[in-house]
C-alpha cells in the first residue's frame, strides 16, 4: 500500500498535470456539476477555484457549502482504464476572506496566469475548499482514502 | 486491408507484418526447400479483430487489475485463462470472417491443417521464445480452423508469454499476432534437428520418432537420437529409444486432433531413420543454417521418402533457462505425462505417505531412550524433507491437470464462466470436507450435552461413549497436523476448537454446495466423438485427481510434518526436565538433534507488522482489487486470522480474512460469510473450499491482513474480485 508521502506525491503530480476539475454542488437537493479551473495549496488541504457571483454554482455554495471536486487524468483512450487516476475531494467551500485573499490569489494565478483579469474582476469570487477527505482511484477500481485532520 | 497473404507475397523484413515464423517459411519456400502448403494471416487481421470487437479494452482491463509484479504465477495463469476465454467467446465479425474464409476454403477445404502462431520477434535470432504461444495440429473443417485461429491469437497472452512480457515487449495496445495455416504433412517419421548441439558446439543432433513430431515435442514419445559431427555429418553415436507409441492424427473424430497409438512389432525393432535418411536430415539443417546465417533448430517430417521442413528457428538455450520462470514453464505437462503422474501419485505416493504417517503415529516416543529419540528426530526430519521434495516435484506439477482440463472444457463447452469447469471437478470427496463433517458432528454432540461440555472445558475427555470414539477417530485421521507456522494441531487445540464451535448456533453453518454434475459431465462428453471422447473422459479423470490432490496433499504432508514436530517437542520437554542418573551421551545426542535447523519450515505468516513504519491512520484502503475466486456478494464483519490462536475467536457470520487459508483453518470456512485471502488464484486451497461451500471469495488481495482489521465492516464482491471497506466520513 502507498505511504502517505507517496500518496501526497501522487496527488501533487495529478494536480500539476490538470487545469480543470469537475465541481459538484447541491442545487436544492439535486446534484449540480460544473467545470472549474483549480489550484491546490502546497499542503493539499485546500483547493482553490474562482467563479462569478451570478453563477448557479456560487448560489448553491451560498446555500450549502458541502461540495465535491473531481480531478482526473483521463485521455479519452481505452488505456485510461489502466493509466488514468481520479481523485475525489470532499469538503466545504467558502469565499476567500480578505486575510487569505492575497496568498491564495497568487497561488491560483501562478497556476492559471491567463485568468488574471477574470479573478481580479469585482464580479468574480475566489473560493477555497477545505478538504476533509481525498479518495484516489487508480487502475480502474483501487480506491484509497485520505482523511485530512482539521 | 491486407488480412491474408501467400508465402510468395512475403519478403524478408516482413516480420512486423506477418510474424517471424511466416517469414522463415516464406524464405525457405522461395529457396525451393520443401515446405508444406500454407497461407498466412497478417497481424493486421489480429488488430482488426481486437479493435472491432472491443477485445483490446477487455485485455487491457484483465492485465491491469493488479500491478503485474504483485501477481503470483497462479494469478497469471488465471488471467491468461480469462483472456483466452474472451477470445473463445468473441465471434469473428462477419466482414473479417468473409475476408479470410474464402482463401482458406479455396486452399484447405477437406484437408487437415496446422494452425501456428507467428508472433513478430518471436523467433528473432538470439531471442527465441519457442513454445510461449500455441500451435494446433491436425485441425479439420473450416469452422474449427477459424476457432483455432482465435485460440492462436489468444495465445499472444498465454501465461507463458505473460511471464516473458518484458523480453517480448508485450503491450496491450501494440502487440499483435500473425497466424500460419499450413497443410498437415502426416509423415511416417518426424523429428527435430539441431544444427549445433546445445551441449557440445562441435556436434549436431538429429532426433526422430514414428508418426507426427507432436509426440516428441511434448515429451510423450521418446526419440531415437543421433549425435553427428557438426562439420562432416558423420554419426558419432546413435541412442535408440524404447519405441512404444506414435502420435498420429485422429481419423474418426470431427474437428481432428492427435492421439497416441501403439507401434507395430516391426516399428519397435527398427530405428525410425536409416543412415541415409539421417544424412538427409543433417543436410537439411545445414542448408537451413546456410540460409538463415545462424545454426537452426528445425522440425521436419518424411512422407513417401520426401523430406519436408515444417519450421526453422535459431538454436537457443531455451527461454529463461537461467531463472525461476523456467521452473514454471516446466510445470506445463502434456496430457500423457499427467496421466502417468496421476497414476503414480494415487497408487504409489499417497498410500506411502499415509503409511509413513501411520507408522509414526503408532510409535510411543515416551518409551524411547534419549539416544533413540535423537535418532528418531533426525529420521523424521529427513523423511519430512524428502516428502516435501516429492510435494514440489510431483504433486505441484499435477495441478496442471486442472488447468489442462479447464482449457479443454472451455474450448468444447464454451460456458459463460471460464471457471465453470471447477464444478465438474469438485464432485470428489476431499479430505478437508470429510474433516469438517467430523468436526461438525463432534461439536453437535457437545452442544447437546452440557455435562460433556463442562468436562471438556476442565480438560477431561470421557473415557468411553460415542464422543470419545468420534474424537479418537478424528485424532487418528487428522490430529497431529502442522499449522503453517509450525504449531501442531494437538489434542488440546482440537478440544478448544470443538468447544468454541459448539458455542455457535448450528444454523450458522453452511453446507457444502450440493452438486449436480451428471448433466454437466454428459454435455461435456457429448462435444466429442470416437477416440476424442475417450481422451476427454481420461482428461476429466486426471483433472479430478489433480483437483482432489490439490487439497489433500496439504493434509498428507501436514501430518508428516506434525509427527516430526511432535518428536521435536517431546525431545525439548525431556531436555528441560531434570534427569538424574541419565545417559550423558544420549542427552548430548538429543541436544544435538534438537539444534539442527528445522528443514525448510515456512516462516510464520506475516502479521500486521510489515511496513508499519509508514502506516498512517489517516490513509485507508477503501476498495482493494484482487481476483474473483468465488461468485457472490456479502457484507459483514472482518476477522483476521494470522495464527492458530485467532481461530478460537471466530464468530459465525464473520468474513475470514487471512494471508493464506491453511488447511487447519478450513473448519472455519462453513462458519464464515465470505473469504478474503492475500495469496491469489482460483485454484488455491482457500478458493477451492470457499467454492465448495458456495461462499463469496476474493483472493490475491495485496496486503490483505495489513489493510483490513478485525472488526472492519467490509463487502466481499466475489463476482468482480473486489473488497470494499466501509467507514463513516469524518
Amino acid at each position: 500500500m502507498t505511504t502517505p508521502k507517496e500518496f501526497r506525491h501522487q496527488l501533487r503530480e495529478l494536480f500539476d498535470s490538470q487545469q480543470l476539475a469537475v465541481l459538484a454542488t447541491d442545487a436544492g437537493g439535486r446534484p449540480y456539476a460544473s467545470l472549474v479551473a483549480f489550484a491546490a495549496t502546497d499542503d493539499l488541504t485546500r483547493l482553490i477555484f474562482a467563479t462569478t457571483r451570478a453563477t448557479r454554482k456560487f448560489a448553491n455554495i451560498q446555500e450549502n457549502p458541502h461540495v465535491s471536486l473531481l480531478i482526473d487524468s483521463r485521455s479519452n483512450q481505452v488505456s485510461d482504464f489502466r493509466d488514468a487516476v481520479a481523485v475525489t475531494a470532499m469538503g466545504s467551500a467558502a469565499e476567500v476572506s480578505s486575510d487569505d485573499w492575497s496568498p491564495l490569489r497568487d497561488r491560483y494565478l501562478k497556476r492559471h496566469p491567463h485568468l488574471k483579469s477574470f479573478v481580479d474582476a469585482p464580479s468574480c469570487a475566489l473560493l477555497r475548499m477545505n478538504v476533509a477527505q481525498y479518495y484516489l482511484v487508480s487502475r480502474f477500481q483501487n480506491v484509497t482514502a485520505w482523511e485530512i485532520s482539521p | 486491408m491486407n488480412l491474408i497473404c501467400e508465402l510468395d507475397d512475403i519478403r524478408p523484413g516482413d516480420e512486423t507484418r506477418v510474424g517471424g515464423k511466416a517469414v522463415a517459411l516464406a524464405r525457405m519456400a522461395a529457396d525451393a526447400m520443401a515446405v508444406p502448403d500454407a497461407i498466412c494471416l497478417t497481424i493486421e487481421a489480429y488488430q482488426w479483430f481486437v479493435r472491432e470487437t472491443g477485445l483490446q479494452g477487455r485485455i487491457l482491463l484483465e492485465l491491469n487489475r493488479k500491478v503485474f509484479e504483485e501477481m503470483r504465477w497462479e494469478e497469471i495463469w488465471d488471467t491468461a485463462l480469462r483472456i483466452r476465454h474472451r477470445f473463445l467467446h468473441t465471434p469473428l465479425p462477419e466482414s473479417l470472417r468473409a475476408a479470410i474464409l474464402a482463401p482458406i476454403r479455396e486452399r484447405f477445404s477437406g484437408r487437415a491443417v496446422v494452425v501456428r502462431s507467428s508472433a513478430p520477434g518471436e523467433d528473432a535470432a538470439g531471442s527465441s521464445f519457442a513454445g510461449l504461444h500455441d500451435s494446433f495440429v491436425n485441425i479439420q473443417g473450416l469452422d474449427s480452423i477459424l476457432d483455432h485461429i482465435r485460440l492462436v491469437w489468444a495465445s499472444l497472452w498465454s501465461d507463458r508469454a505473460l511471464l516473458y512480457r518484458r523480453e517480448l515487449g508485450l503491450s496491450t495496445t501494440e502487440s499483435a499476432m500473425g497466424v500460419v495455416v499450413q497443410a498437415v504433412v502426416a509423415g511416417e517419421v518426424s523429428g527435430v534437428a539441431f544444427g549445433v548441439s546445445p551441449s557440445d558446439p562441435s556436434q549436431a543432433v538429429v532426433e526422430a520418432v514414428y508418426g507426427l513430431n507432436q509426440g516428441l515435442v511434448d515429451g510423450d514419445v521418446a526419440p531415437d537420437a543421433w549425435i553427428l559431427g557438426r562439420e562432416d555429418g558423420a554419426v558419432i553415436t546413435h541412442r535408440p529409444a524404447r519405441r512404444e507409441n506414435a502420435m498420429r492424427p485422429m481419423t474418426e473424430t470431427r474437428g481432428g486432433g492427435v492421439h497416441l497409438v501403439p507401434l507395430t512389432e516391426k516399428e519397435r525393432s527398427l530405428p525410425p531413420l536409416s543412415p541415409e535418411k539421417v544424412s538427409m536430415v543433417f543436410d537439411l539443417v545445414r542448408a537451413a543454417e546456410k540460409h538463415f546465417g545462424v545454426p537452426q533448430d528445425v522440425e521436419w517430417t518424411f512422407r513417401d521418402d520426401r523430406l519436408f521442413i515444417l519450421q526453422s528457428r535459431p538454436v537457443t538455450a531455451g527461454a529463461g533457462a537461467d531463472d525461476s520462470r523456467a521452473w514454471y514453464l516446466s510445470q506445463h505437462r502434456s496430457f500423457e505425462n499427467l496421466k502417468a503422474l496421476a497414476r503414480r501419485v494415487k497408487e504409489e505416493l499417497l498410500p506411502k505417505m499415509q503409511e509413513t504417517a501411520q507408522e509414526m503415529a503408532s510409535m510411543d516416543l515416551s518409551g524411547f531412550t534419549d539416544r533413540e529419540l535423537a535418532s528418531e528426530i533426525g529420521r523424521r526430519r529427513t523423511v519430512y524433507s524428502e516428502w516435501k521434495q516429492v510435494y514440489w516435484d510431483e504433486f505441484i506439477p499435477l495441478a496442471h491437470g486442472i488447468r489442462l482440463f479447464g482449457q479443454v472444457y472451455n474450448e468444447a463447452v464454451q460456458p459463460e464462466d471460464p471457471f465453470a469447469f471447477v464444478d465438474l471437478l469438485k464432485g470428489t470427496d476431499m479430505l478437508s470436507l470429510r474433516r469438517n463433517r467430523m468436526i461438525r458432528e463432534m461439536a453437535g454432540m457437545i452442544r447437546a450435552d452440557d455435562g460433556l461440555a463442562a468436562d471438556l472445558a476442565s480438560g477431561e475427555l470421557p473415557a468411553g461413549g460415542p464422543f470419545a470414539a468420534a474424537f479418537d477417530r478424528f485424532m487418528d485421521r487428522f490430529g497431529t497436523t502442522a499449522w503453517g507456522s509450525g504449531v501442531v494441531q494437538d489434542r488440546d487445540r482440537v478440544i478448544r476448537m470443538l468447544l468454541s464451535l459448539a458455542r455457535l448456533p448450528e444454523e450458522g453453518l453452511h453446507d457444502a454446495a450440493p452438486r449436480r454434475t451428471e448433466d454437466m459431465e454428459a454435455s461435456f462428453l457429448e462435444c466429442f466423438s470416437g477416440e476424442a471422447r475417450v481422451q476427454a473422459r481420461e482428461m476429466l479423470a486426471v483433472g479430478r485427481e489433480s483437483y482432489r490432490l490439490r487439497d489433500d496433499d496439504n493434509i498428507y504432508l501436514g501430518r508428516i510434518e506434525g509427527h516430526m514436530r511432535t518428536a521435536v517437542e517431546i525431545g525439548r520437554r525431556r531436555l528441560a526436565a531434570p534427569h538424574p542418573g541419565g545417559d550423558p551421551e544420549g542427552r548430548g545426542l538429543l541436544t544435538a538433534a534438537l539444534k539442527e535447523d528445522d528443514t525448510g519450515v515456512p516462516a510464520p505468516p506475516a502479521g500486521g507488522t510489515a511496513g508499519t513504519d509508514d502506516r498512517d491512520p489517516s490513509l485507508k484502503a477503501r476498495q482493494i482489487v484482487g481476483q474473483p475466486a468465488g461468485p457472490g456478494l456479502v457484507r459483514g464483519r472482518a476477522r483476521i486470522i494470522s495464527g492458530p490462536d485467532d481461530l478460537f475467536d471466530f464468530q459465525a457470520g464473520e468474513i475470514l480474512v487471512c494471508d493464506a487459508v491453511d488447511p487447519n483453518m478450513t473448519f472455519l470456512v462453513p462458519l464464515a460469510a465470505g473469504v478474503v485471502e492475500r495469496r491469489g488464484g482460483m485454484l488455491i486451497h482457500g478458493a477451492i473450499i470457499a467454492r465448495e461451500y458456495g461462499l463469496p471469495c476474493v483472493t490475491g488481495v495485496p496486503e490483505a491482513v495489513q489493510r483490513i482489521a478485525t472488526g472492519d465492516e467490509i463487502t466481499v464482491d466475489g463476482y468482480l474480485g473486489i473488497v470494499i471497506r466501509h467507514f463513516a466520513l469524518a
